[in-house]
């Protein structure tokens, strides 16, 4: 049985109080935008790539404290990074959401994003966490349509 | 069966209900959530059922299943009859004039759907108006910007107040001898604000405007007398009056009804067929093509003998004191705001807590077994115009409790502990 802990722990309160990257970019080579209106999640995502390389990136929006501090670890954890790096993050961290229960993760792999492995314990909240990642892919393909996970 | 008679003598309601025994009728409300009692408060999004309802349910299929309408032998004629009351039952209960005023339908929903698309597009037309209220449940806008899109009619909204009241004034003004069609509803589901319906329809009929009420929210919650109201549609779901769910009723004036186009081609709303030519049926099976959901009727109609046994007047009495009760709790949390703050309300408190998305607090309420609903209750309208994104929505029916009520405010406290 999962208690409240699992889904609030520490570091995620922290980063929901104080998220990270939390501004807009003015100089960003990709922007999109992911919402949850169901929720009432919304979210503006500023990247500046340098060559293959996310050089910036930046979160604005409102929304759960689930999507707030996953934006905000996120941004940290693909700050730097090559395109290819972040979008094997994202596979790990969509992995992570959705092991079967009860599974345990690779803490090596995910890094600081392991703390949202007690998310997929809460099926329903499992699409506030991915919103951020969701629309970093949008951001790097370029779609300009707005994401949701709803 | 057509005229409804007089209900037979006053319904027997007791002057004071045994609301111990009434709760214990809801089997669903015995279990615990996590080792915690079950608070269940998203009634505004469904009801429980009692055992009566479930067990008409299951004696349909036991001892009476068959098509209706159509065969001669015994059981189907036992179904017709079955069905045919429950639409007289639901016309007493809503002091319908002719129970062949009730149409039944998969619900409110497709009730307005109808509505809009049989009298609708026979009406509205390019230049004219529909009106709508600032408040309205997405299931009366949507239907309207269908008809809007199909027949180049415009589509004007009446503002609300902050506190979540209409504002009449601008109503009044909003009115014209384009206004083909008010269409508002009844209790607001974000806010529980009550509009004053009567007076509504009055000033629409002042304008030559047809009115359409939608009473989803309304209907099991307080008495409705259509011809007090004096509108000419109203509609309803019975999934939020202790029915099943896939059923509900657009009730209409007969004249209106009859002078209508069908909606929907099929089974049992034709009285004869050729390729060439197809005669339609008489209202109302005329818009209840193919067959239809007979368990959900007979269910609706055993609903309506549940409710009205207890009394609507009385079912209001207690949850007014229900909500007055829940509002007191959720006041007493520090940083809590109620929305939605009209002089009358019914049945829903929607709040929220300064610096916590709602969606946090229905996660963290559930672990206490409260179930509350969060987000924009299909009414995302409403929370653009209070500059939200969502709140949180405690609502009450006549089978919760006043302890019920108070174990809100520890589950918020906690809530904002965890935010600490």
């Amino acid at each position: 049985m999962s208690d409240l802990g699992d889904l609030y722990g520490e570091v995620i309160l922290d980063h929901c109080k104080h998220p990270q990257n939390f501004r807009a970019l003015t100089d960003s080579t990709h922007r999109s935008a992911g919402a949850n209106p169901l929720c009432g999640d919304n979210l503006l995502l500023f990247v500046k790539m340098a060559g293959d390389r996310i050089a910036d990136i930046g979160f604005q929006g409102n929304g759960c404290a689930i999507s707030k501090a996953s934006a905000s670890i996120m941004t940290q954890a693909v700050k730097g990074r090559t395109r290819a790096e972040a979008e094997a993050l994202f596979r790990q961290f969509h992995e992570m959401m959705t092991r079967p229960a009860g599974t345990a993760v690779d803490g090596e792999k995910l890094g600081k994003l392991a703390v949202f492995s007690g998310v997929a314990e809460f099926p329903v909240r499992v699409k506030c966490a991915t919103l951020a990642w969701h629309t970093l892919e949008a951001a790097l393909k370029g779609t300009g349509e707005t994401v949701s996970t709803e | 069966m057509t005229a409804v008679a007089p209900a037979p003598a006053k319904p027997l309601a007791p002057s004071a209900p045994d609301w111990a025994r009434i709760r214990a009728d809801f089997p669903t409300l015995r279990q615990t959530i996590r080792g915690k009692a079950l608070v269940y408060l998203d009634n505004a999004a469904t009801s429980q059922k009692p055992q009566c309802v479930i067990d008409t349910i299951r004696r349909f299929y036991e001892e009476q299943n068959s098509n209706i309408h159509r065969g001669v032998h015994l059981l189907s004629e036992k179904a017709t009859l079955a069905y045919e009351e429950a639409r007289l039952k639901v016309a007493r209960f809503i002091h319908a004039p002719d129970s062949r005023e009730i149409v039944f339908t998969r619900g409110a929903t497709e009730a307005i759907n109808l509505i809009a698309q049989t009298w609708g597009r026979t009406h509205v037309g390019r230049g004219d108006e529909i009106l709508v209220s600032q408040m309205e449940h997405h299931s009366n806008i949507g239907p309207w910007q269908l008809l809007r899109d199909q027949t180049g009619a415009t589509l004007r909204v009446i503002p609300m107040t902050d506190a979540g009241e209409l504002e009449m004034g601008e109503y009044e003004k909003l009115l014209s001898p384009r206004t083909k069609i008010v269409s508002v509803l009844q209790v607001s589901n974000a806010l529980g604000t009550v509009n004053p319906v009567k007076r509504i329809t009055e000033l629409a009929h002042r304008a030559g405007a047809v009115v359409l009420i939608d009473g989803a929210q309304a209907v099991a919650h307080q008495p409705v007398d259509v011809q007090d109201i004096g509108c000419d549609f109203y509609v309803f779901s019975g999934h939020k009056m202790c029915a099943p769910t896939g059923i509900g009723v657009a009730w209409g004036r007969f004249a209106l009804w009859d002078s209508l186009p069908p909606w929907q081609g099929g089974g049992d709303m034709i009285s004869s067929v050729s390729f060439e030519k197809t005669t339609y049926n008489t209202v109302p099976l005329r818009f209840e093509a193919g067959t239809p959901n007979i368990e959900g009727a007979i269910g609706l109609g055993a609903a309506v003998d549940y409710l009205t046994s207890i009394g609507m007047e009385n079912i209001s009495k207690r949850e007014q004191m229900l909500l007055a009760r829940l509002e007191d709790a959720i006041r007493r949390v520090p940083g809590a705001r109620i929305v939605g703050t009209a002089r009358e309300k019914a049945g829903v408190a929607s709040f929220v807590l300064e610096g916590i998305h709602p969606h946090d607090i229905g996660t963290i309420a559930d672990r206490d077994g409260i179930a509350l609903r969060t987000g924009h209750h299909c009414a995302q309208p409403v929370m653009t115009r209070l500059g939200i994104a969502a709140t949180a929505r405690a609502s009450v029916a006549f089978y919760n409790t006043p302890e019920e009520m108070d174990a809100v405010e520890p589950a918020l406290r906690r809530v904002i502990e965890v935010f600490r």
